[in-house]
């Protein structure tokens, strides 16, 4: 893999070098902080215009899981009664929901990215990694509400949080690893088949159900248990209910397989980005 | 700086087989999985199911470079590939072969207001737009003031930009993108919208810019623009350039092979009709036609230097023997003409019969008038009595029948202007 800078300051200018690429690319770290302003402006814009003219706007982000919540402990917790590892079933689902939101809404928007951002990168150069990646960010700042939410359910359900509660942001960086992993994959095959949005939702639900989002992974035993380790957002939902709530194990083997399916997505994901981005311009 | 070697572009017609469906794709792959992953993969697909491969090449072996503050203005018909070339160096889209290369920051205009979002307000805008444009946010705040008042949008800053008008929006986008300072500029078309002080203002500008010693690259269709603004010009054509060189021979290199590819087809060039209705008992100049002596076929266009008859159709109503023809051509606002040809003095006789229609022919060996830019030559025709003299002895007057664009002569196959509307006279002449 051979790291084609297209260009470098020599003496303060900067030089450019235009040719047909035809090697694989990864990231451009320098050339990505260079553009660092810029991935600021996109998302302030993002984040700015999904609050203006909006009634529900700032009140979604806690509304969605919130409500999930609600209708899955009636469901899941109540009537089917899935055995919630000691804590109140709400808490337990809330708990899993909350990055698993942050996943899915974070996968979604970040699929849908770059075609959106068709009308900037057909008119102006700028790491096409930019797009997908203030997209990711603009999620991120939803998590922010609806974690105060939790806040105040594990006051009210009299939860005390232990010092593992700072472990939740490692697993949260895993989640928008994946999160953005999957959305690179989908935001450039989006721009290829047009078709790709309706699978997005499609495979959101299904990877819910995968996940031990309503119930517990101790409920699977043996290799169903290592292919649900398979799951990326396995490890991270498993591990945000350890460090908040103390149910399950510490992260162990799971936690391991989680991160190593993690980095396969990321890894793929920027090299298949990089790869159709050339030709983005001409397909839009 | 710019150094372009080599450059192409291609593109696929018809269907664009990766805008396909994914369902399509799918099946394909579940067909021939690995062959479909690695052409996935690759910068152009292959055709797969859809066979067709059909190829247009948008940009071929353009090579040229730009020095540190010239301006260049690049010209040509739609679809020659101008906004091809600036994509690419702007790189928002890759070559297909070929390299390019640019010292010093790059700034592209490639349309007006680039980055724009209609929910943000003015000042969020010109934040945003900037950022996108390539500013740094403090060059930003430092120029907001001077970008408000250029775009004199000052009291419209708090309202969301979908409220503004046409105008207001385009002053805007335009007054951002005038404030960048790039030490190369790539501006594609975008002044053509406007009203007229607007684009006096952004002229004003772009003027600055360029003296500032900043290169420019200039596509536009204003030929007095890329006149007034560039000292050199790239003559595009179907993707290869077909001339580079000062800005002014090349844009009449181009207005003239306009008129004359316009003139080929255009069927009623090459003659002039007379419009006038003349009374019944009146000798007329029904038609003048541009003939080529050799073959006797109809020219669309004339050269300077170029062998041609002008064939003068007309309808007599009497009978006169000692009838006289004059053929003229007079430049715009001349009383003199430049040429005149009378029959009585060159003792030609061309007998007229009531009723009877027929030609005369004036011919020249080697056409003597200079190239000119617009239809500045008037024809003039008359019929007139030799022996009479004063107004009655004019007996058809056809004094304004039609104006005539001459083409340059080719210079050793190149169609470089030689005179072009510098004089009226093309002598044939020799320094030593």
């Amino acid at each position: 893999m051979r790291r084609n800078l297209p260009s470098e300051v020599q003496n303060d200018v900067p030089f450019i070098e235009i040719r047909p690429s035809h090697s694989w690319r990864f990231i451009n770290r320098r050339e990505l902080w260079r553009y660092r302003e810029l991935l600021y402006f996109l998302t302030w814009r993002d984040i700015k215009v999904r609050y203006k003219q909006t009634v529900i706007g700032a009140a979604w982000a806690v509304i969605q899981p919130f409500f999930t919540m609600v209708v899955f402990s009636l469901f899941f917790g109540q009537l089917a009664k899935i055995p919630s590892e000691g804590v109140p079933y709400p808490i337990f689902c809330y708990a899993a929901l909350l990055p698993w939101t942050f996943f899915a809404n974070g996968m979604s928007n970040v699929s849908g990215s770059v075609l959106g951002g068709a009308g900037l990168v057909s008119k102006v150069y700028f790491p096409r990694l930019l797009i997908p990646l203030s997209a990711v960010l603009t999620s991120a700042v939803d998590f922010l509400p609806s974690f105060v939410v939790l806040i105040g359910m594990m006051l009210y359900y009299g939860v005390h949080p232990t010092w593992n509660v700072f472990f939740i942001l490692p697993f949260l960086l895993l989640a928008l690893v994946t999160a953005l992993g999957m959305g690179l994959w989908l935001s450039a095959l989006n721009v290829l088949y047009r078709d790709v949005r309706y699978v997005v939702a499609f495979l959101t639900t299904l990877w819910m159900y995968a996940t031990p989002v309503i119930y517990p992974s101790s409920l699977l035993h043996g290799t169903w248990r290592t292919l649900l380790g398979l799951n990326p957002m396995s490890g991270v939902v498993e591990g945000f209910r350890w460090a908040l709530l103390g149910t399950g194990h510490a992260p162990g083997g799971m936690f391991v397989a989680s991160i190593a399916a993690s980095c396969l997505l990321f890894g793929s994901g920027v090299l298949f980005f990089r790869r159709m981005e050339r030709i983005f311009v001409d397909v839009i | 700086m710019i150094r372009v070697e080599n450059l192409g572009k291609r593109y696929r017609l018809g269907e664009r087989e990766p805008y396909g469906t994914l369902r399509e794709a799918l099946a394909a792959a579940a067909s021939a999985p690995l062959r479909r992953v690695r052409s996935l993969a690759k910068r152009e697909t292959e055709s797969g199911s859809k066979g067709k491969k059909e190829f247009i090449w948008a940009l071929r072996n353009v090579s040229f470079e730009v020095g540190e503050g010239e301006a260049v203005g690049i010209i040509g018909n739609n679809g020659s590939g101008k906004s091809t070339l600036l994509k690419i160096l702007s790189r928002v889209t890759e070559p297909t072969e070929g390299r390019a290369e640019m010292r010093g920051r790059v700034g592209s205009l490639l349309e007006v207001g680039t980055g724009f979002h209609p929910e943000l307000t003015g000042r969020e805008n010109i934040y945003l737009s900037g950022a996108v444009l390539g500013m740094a946010r403090t060059e930003i705040s430092q120029k907001f003031d001077e970008i408000v008042a250029f775009s004199e949008v000052e009291r419209f800053l708090e309202t969301p930009v979908k409220r503004y008008s046409s105008g207001m929006y385009v002053r805007l986008a335009f007054a951002i993108a005038a404030h960048l300072e790039p030490e190369i500029l790539l501006v594609d078309e975008v002044l053509s919208v406007g009203d007229i002080s607007f684009q006096r203002k952004c002229l004003g500008k772009m003027e600055t810019t360029a003296r500032e010693g900043r290169t420019v690259l200039f596509v536009s269709h204003n030929m007095s623009l890329v006149m007034s603004l560039c000292g050199r010009a790239l003559l595009l054509n179907k993707g290869r350039i077909e001339l580079d060189g000062r800005a002014g021979d090349v844009v009449r290199h181009y207005e003239d092979s306009s008129f004359e590819s316009a003139a080929v087809v255009d069927p009623d060039a090459g003659m002039w009709m007379n419009r006038r209705q003349a009374g019944e008992a009146r000798s007329v100049i029904e038609s003048v036609e541009m003939l080529d002596p050799a073959t006797g076929k109809r020219k669309p266009y004339l050269r300077t230097g170029d062998s041609v008859t002008f064939r003068i159709h007309y309808r007599s109503a009497v009978d006169f023997d000692g009838a006289g023809f004059e053929f003229a051509i007079r430049a715009e606002g001349g009383s003199t003409p430049l040429i005149a040809c009378r029959t009585d003095a060159d003792l030609w006789h061309t007998p007229l019969r009531a009723g009877q229609a027929g030609h005369l022919d004036c011919t020249f060996p080697a056409f003597p008038l200079a190239a000119n830019r617009a239809d500045s030559y008037f024809i003039s025709v008359l019929i007139y009595d030799p022996r009479a003299s004063g107004p009655s002895s004019i007996l058809f007057d056809g004094r304004s029948f039609g104006s005539l664009r001459v083409l340059p002569r080719e210079v050793e196959g190149r169609r470089y202007p030689v005179t072009t509307g510098a004089s009226f006279l093309a002598a044939e002449y020799q320094w030593s």
